[in-house]
């Protein structure tokens, strides 16, 4: 049964932002048609908006005008394109018309959208948090930059598809692997985070609070149970299960006795695996690294592009040593060093590398050579 | 040399002696070898697309080789529980055709003599005869072990004689230099020569002809032509398509809205229309091996066990061919006959048995939830030449030591055999046949 009532009036740039924030969580393609649904909550000066995918709910609200109080849901995507679609500044009239449509006015443009019950809508349950803390904005967006690239997107390994957290020595530790590279990042262990015991935070959610916190400069609250994590960002509520495995013991991973180092300036270099990958192998992009005293060569040999070669004057003391990698992640890892310089650290041309940001020692990549 | 060009030299030809391929002008013995069956067509010079194929290949070999079974029903397949590979024309009579479960077989002819098969027997044979056809024309077009298309347009004047002419020396020497039969299918393309062969099986001869194709093919039920599987017959039939004439009668645009592709391509082969070239060496995309299971299985430790041995299979391909792919494929037929397959894009080319099994166990595991299975397969595709054993996994730093492994044991194997050495996988299976002897 839906609501036979709610009449709410809006101004376009807050309908938009408040579901911009909401509507990317709903699926495109789904077997339950509710889930393609926003849900409207008109109540007071307020109205707040709902959009779940069953794993995780986002809720935002804004300021509104109401005239008849009431809930419904209608279809996300649409509604939003729509709102998208009207003209900037914009006073937008929403409510339930006698023929139990959404019904959407905006100067001269109507429209209609139909409605499910909102007490069909599922609701996402969040309590039993036992770990309460608050980051930056900032903070958090540097954890989830430094680190989401590497989030492995195979299936089968379910317990590599997010980002893990957990408090380590201190600080707040973010991990995140797919078996060819590793990236962690870390901060002064905020208040509240103390004994956080590890979990991994899927990736879905970690687009959508980076995208909800992106430019942002005031604080978010985080609060943690053993099944779900919820973000508190100004009017915006992010609830997300979490993924439920266990994160590989990823410490035995990062390379401890890596005793060659290359030292090269971090910008010249990503251009220039940037540069002689363009005829890589689209399949391997597999770029081959040549150290000799002071002077580092990248070549790449593809049978059926060509050859390309590069020299650069680098840092290297240590004895020659031949290495492959593949370009994209090179180049993953050099996008996420803020400083002038970068550090590899070298064993062998089958051995992980270690690569450290000269100006940052709270982040720390690992990458799995290709041979070559 | 487009697969469809008249034969204008030998259009006159119309009688040939199906014995020894001379030409005749009228219905008397053939003046060269005395035979008395002649091959007549309107268009029997003008044909040049022949589509050739084995008689109960395997069974053939198997006659050839020990002539006691010349005159008993044979069919080559495995165990209790595996299919019918090939099955020879006397247990064709019995209704018993490849692909028939094995006990069906049993059922359906008690004196049955079931050969396991030997493989490696059948492709060697097939690759002589694969020679022959090359000997004829460069565009030989593999489609198995056993058959290929063969474009002849164009030969006349290199042998000094007609496509028809060629074939039946094709079949004579075949039946001389290997000792199986062959039957021919001749028109002008593809599908045609396709169906062509099937109609006058076994040591058959036969023709389509751009006069009589269309007329032939009108009544046929739309299973009829190769590639329409009994589901796709069934969406077909429940539209009222049932005869190919009934597909005639739709446009090309209904039958590509309502079928897509395939309605495409079954609208023209319809009106006996098949521009797809005769190409030789068509690339290998695959390469896989499965087994099916003598009784069906849920437990996921045993299925683990198999699909080590399918992996091992698969991987000793790669091998031999020295090649390694990019993505590696599960494949799982339930007890329902509902086959699943399970892929995965690799990071980088495999060919060890120990990535394609350790890439697939995951994949194994999401899908064994207590069904039970009655085959299980694995295999490479995207394929490429094989060069070194990569795919290091941070996650993983022992994969590197567990390839030298296998292949060291495949340096020892080489020598000494398969069972020279033995992993503790395939231990186990040798203990339950072992088990299972005892208890019989």
């Amino acid at each position: 049964m839906i609501d036979d009532a709610m009449k709410i009036s809006i101004e376009r740039s807050d309908l938009i932002k408040a579901l911009g924030h909401v509507q990317n969580v709903v699926e495109r393609r789904t077997t339950i048609p509710i889930l393609s649904n926003v849900m409207l909550q008109a109540d007071g000066d307020k109205v707040t908006f709902v959009a779940t995918d069953l794993d995780i709910e986002v809720q935002e609200s804004t300021a509104g005008m109401t005239e008849q109080p009431g809930t419904v849901t209608a279809p996300a995507h649409l509604l939003y394109d729509i709102v998208r679609k009207l003209p900037d500044g914009a006073q937008i009239s929403l409510k339930i018309g006698d023929d139990q449509r959404l019904n959407i006015d905006a100067g001269r443009s109507h429209f209609t959208l139909p409605l499910l019950p909102a007490g069909d809508f599922p609701k996402m349950t969040a309590d039993g948090f036992t770990h309460n803390f608050v980051l930056s904005a900032a903070d958090l967006s540097r954890l989830i930059d430094k680190t989401r690239f590497a989030i492995s997107t195979e299936e089968t390994r379910y317990y590599l598809n997010g980002i893990y957290v957990h408090a380590h020595d201190g600080a707040l530790r973010a991990v995140a692997t797919d078996g060819h590279r590793l990236a962690l990042a870390e901060l002064d262990l905020p208040n509240g985070a103390s004994g956080l015991p590890g979990i991994i935070i899927p990736r879905k959610t970690v687009a959508e609070i980076r995208r909800l916190i992106d430019g942002g400069d005031s604080d978010v609250s985080l609060s943690i149970s053993d099944a779900k994590i919820q973000f508190h960002y100004g009017s915006a509520v992010l609830t997300s299960k979490l993924i439920d495995g266990t994160f590989p013991d990823y410490e035995r991973v990062i390379p401890k006795n890596n005793e060659k180092e290359l030292v090269i300036d971090n910008k010249v270099f990503a251009n220039a695996v940037d540069r002689v990958a363009t005829i890589s192998a689209e399949k391997s992009r597999s770029v081959k690294l040549s150290l000799t005293q002071d002077t580092l060569e990248l070549a790449v040999n593809n049978p059926e592009h060509g050859n390309a070669h590069e020299q650069l004057m680098v840092d290297y003391s240590a004895e020659p040593l031949e290495i492959g990698f593949n370009a994209k992640y090179l180049l993953d890892v050099t996008g996420q060093i803020g400083g002038r310089d970068a550090t590899l650290y070298l064993d062998g041309p089958a051995a992980p590398a270690l690569v450290k940001d000269a100006d940052d020692p709270a982040t720390l990549f690992v990458l799995m050579p290709l041979r070559v | 040399m487009g697969p469809e060009r008249p034969n204008s030299e030998n259009s006159e030809l119309t009688r040939l002696c199906r014995d020894c391929g001379l030409a005749l002008n009228g219905p008397a013995a053939c003046p060269s070898c005395g035979g008395r069956r002649h091959i007549t067509h309107p268009e029997l010079g003008g044909l040049s697309i022949a589509h050739v194929d084995c008689d109960a290949f395997f069974c053939s070999v198997e006659k050839r080789d020990n002539p006691a079974l010349k005159h008993k029903p044979v069919v080559v397949g495995g165990g209790q529980r595996g299919v019918v590979a090939a099955a020879c024309y006397k247990a064709r009579l019995y209704g018993i055709h490849s692909a028939m479960p094995m006990f069906k077989a049993y059922k359906a002819c008690p004196g049955l003599v079931v050969i396991r098969g030997d493989h490696s027997k059948y492709s060697r044979e097939g690759r002589r005869i694969k020679n022959i056809m090359r000997d004829l024309t460069p565009l030989v077009e593999s489609l198995s072990i056993d058959e290929a298309f063969l474009d002849l347009t164009g030969t006349e004047r290199l042998h000094g004689r007609s496509p028809a002419q060629s074939l039946i020396a094709l079949q004579n020497r075949v039946l001389e230099e290997v000792g199986v039969t062959v039957s021919i299918g001749l028109s002008y393309n593809k599908f045609l020569a396709k169906t062509a062969s099937d109609l006058d099986k076994p040591y058959g001869f036969a023709l389509l002809g751009r006069a009589d194709a269309l007329d032939f093919l009108a009544a046929k039920p739309v299973e009829f032509i190769y590639g329409i599987g009994p589901s796709f017959a069934r969406k077909l039939n429940k539209q009222g398509i049932m005869t190919i004439n009934d597909v005639r009668k739709r446009s090309d645009r209904e039958m590509a809205q309502q079928f897509g592709d395939l309605g495409l391509h079954l609208a023209r082969l319809a009106r006996a229309e098949d521009n797809r070239r005769v190409t030789p060496q068509s690339e290998r995309k695959s390469i896989s091996a499965e087994t099916t299971f003598d009784q069906d299985i849920a437990d996921v430790q045993l299925l683990k066990d198999r699909l080590w041995q399918v992996c091992v299979k698969a991987s000793d391909h790669a091998k031999r061919l020295d090649m390694a792919g990019r993505v590696v494929t599960l494949k799982l037929k339930t007890k329902q006959f509902e086959t699943l397959t399970r892929r995965r894009t690799l990071m980088e080319p495999a060919q060890l048995a120990d990535r394609l099994f350790r890439s697939l166990e995951p994949l194994l595991e999401a899908e064994a939830n207590g069904r039970k299975f009655r085959l299980i397969g694995a295999g490479f595709s995207s394929l490429s030449a094989h060069s070194y054993d990569g795919g290091g996994d941070l996650l993983d730093p022992k994969a590197a030591k567990r390839g030298q492994a296998e292949r060291a044991s495949d340096e020892v194997r080489a020598k000494f055999g398969h069972s020279a050495v033995v992993t503790g996988r395939e231990l186990r299976r040798y203990h339950v046949k072992k088990e299972k002897k005892e208890l019989e």
